[in-house]
């Protein structure tokens, strides 16, 4: 909820310290908007994202969870974003199989380069996760903030 | 059957008396004669040893303990207990060198859940006569079933035998896979709307009370130490407090022995609950066979599990094959 009490989601991007952190940097420097709900994850690489992250945030309170890595062959560590990429569509695919929107989740790759792709995407995917509303079939309600 | 059982008793005598192994993993009676537990058989009970209908457990878990004693072990594996033996070669949990590998036939395990369902009370023993059908010896009298009625779920999608190196082979010959399709309810479950899908989740998944019994019958859980019994794991070894609790621990401990699970449906059969947990660890084989080609772990020792390999051509996580031909999202 923003000020004026209408719904905007909250969403979790976790990017990869050599390429996708250094985009959304890019995105910053070049002016270019996206939202300001999406929070992001330094994570050294997209690979250190173990599924249990993916949950967690979600329990955490989050709408949306996103996961950008460096384009599969670039990989800082080599190979690390082609685990990523096979670890991932399990998860996903779980998810799905369970009844959670597949649309909140996504991975992309986004390069350092990229800055413009970086705000396109979160712009993409904040407007997807909004349209979705809020989490409610993974939330934990211990975690919601009290009701004033 | 019966000059079988006679066989292995002989063989599991004759190789605790030359002092081949110090201990035979097999059956003995639980609490009752039709609830089997794991046995330790050493030269004074092994008489007490037993093989029927009713010896559901997969013994190859316990040999992750035993095999790190002195001394071989020699342990009874069923046909679809050979898959979680290789695995566990694989994974180097077992030392080969250390058991002996005993396989014995197998004509499908007995359901006791199914002939109470059927109404059948104080049941006192089961017996397999020779025509296949099962006997179930009650207080108040006799009742026979048909096999099929009675059988264990997971014996109708029998995947057969692994490719495996017996030290002793009690199996006639290698038992041929059931001709079933054990994706058959996956792709079920998947037609339906995501909002089905999750109501039928929450429908199982709310009932489980987190008795970790799946995860500690799950030949392929043998981490050291679990996630789940870490207190800062988000969940709590305890009934859940929380729908999300459920999910999480159902989720990740699917996801944990996903590429690994050969699909033994030990989870399934000793949930108290009668969660299909199964169901879970098959959608992961599913999606593994649909996106990185068919795979069936520990069909032989060696192989590398699909999620622990890549290739540059994997499709990414939009792309992949649920997303195509799932149900509607």
């Amino acid at each position: 909820m923003n000020k004026n009490g209408e719904y905007t989601p909250l969403i979790v991007a976790f990017c990869c310290n050599w390429c996708s952190y250094a985009g959304a940097d890019l995105a910053g420097t070049s002016r270019l908007t996206y939202p300001a709900d999406v929070k992001i994850i330094r994570v050294p690489c997209s690979c250190r994202v173990n599924p249990m992250f993916v949950l967690k945030a979600f329990q955490r309170g989050a709408d949306g969870v996103i996961l950008c890595g460096c384009h599969p062959g670039d990989c800082h560590y080599l190979t690390g974003n082609y685990y990523t990429r096979r670890r991932m569509t399990l998860l996903f695919g779980m998810l799905d199989y369970m009844g959670i929107e597949r649309e909140r989740t996504r991975v992309e790759w986004v390069s350092a380069a990229e800055g413009a792709k970086f705000a396109a995407v979160m712009n993409d995917f904040a407007k997807t996760v909004s349209e979705l509303g809020e989490n409610r079939r993974l939330e934990d309600l211990r975690c919601k903030k009290p009701l004033k | 059957m019966q000059k079988t059982v006679e066989m292995i008793k002989a063989k599991c005598a004759e190789l605790l008396a030359d002092g081949t192994v110090r201990a035979v993993i097999a059956w003995r009676d639980g609490e009752f004669s039709y609830d089997k537990a794991p046995g330790f058989f050493t030269a004074e009970d092994i008489g007490s040893l037993c093989y029927d209908c009713t010896c559901a457990p997969n013994l190859s878990k316990y040999l992750v303990k035993e095999a790190k004693k002195e001394g071989r072990v020699a342990v009874l594996l069923k046909p679809c207990d050979t898959f979680s033996f290789n695995q566990l070669l694989t994974e180097h949990r077992i030392d080969r060198e250390k058991v002996y590998v005993i396989t014995i036939p197998c004509t499908g395990k007995v359901d006791i859940e199914k002939i109470r369902d059927a109404g059948v009370r104080g049941i006192t023993s089961l017996e397999e006569t020779d025509d296949g059908n099962i006997t179930v010896h009650t207080m108040y009298g006799d009742k026979t079933f048909e096999k099929n009625d009675v059988k264990l779920a997971r014996c109708f999608y029998c995947k057969g035998s692994a490719d495996i190196e017996a030290d002793f082979n009690a199996m006639e010959e290698k038992k041929a896979p059931a001709d079933s399709d054990r994706l058959e309810e996956v792709r079920r479950l998947e037609a339906m709307t995501a909002e089905e899908r999750y109501d039928y989740w929450r429908g199982e998944l709310s009932r489980c009370i987190r008795c970790n019994a799946c995860r500690n019958v799950c030949p392929a859980c043998t981490c050291e130490k679990c996630v789940f019994d870490n207190d800062q794991s988000g969940v709590a070894s305890k009934a859940n407090a929380n729908t999300f609790e459920e999910s999480m621990f159902h989720i990740i401990r699917a996801y944990h022995v996903a590429g690994r699970c050969t699909d033994c449906g030990e989870c399934s059969r000793v949930c108290p609950q009668r969660i299909p947990l199964h169901l879970l660890n098959r959608k992961f084989i599913k999606d593994i066979d649909d996106n990185y080609g068919e795979y069936q772990a520990g069909m032989e020792a060696g192989t590398l599990s699909p999620v622990t390999a890549y290739t540059k051509e994997d499709a990414d996580p939009s792309e992949a094959v649920f997303m195509k031909n799932g149900g509607e999202g």
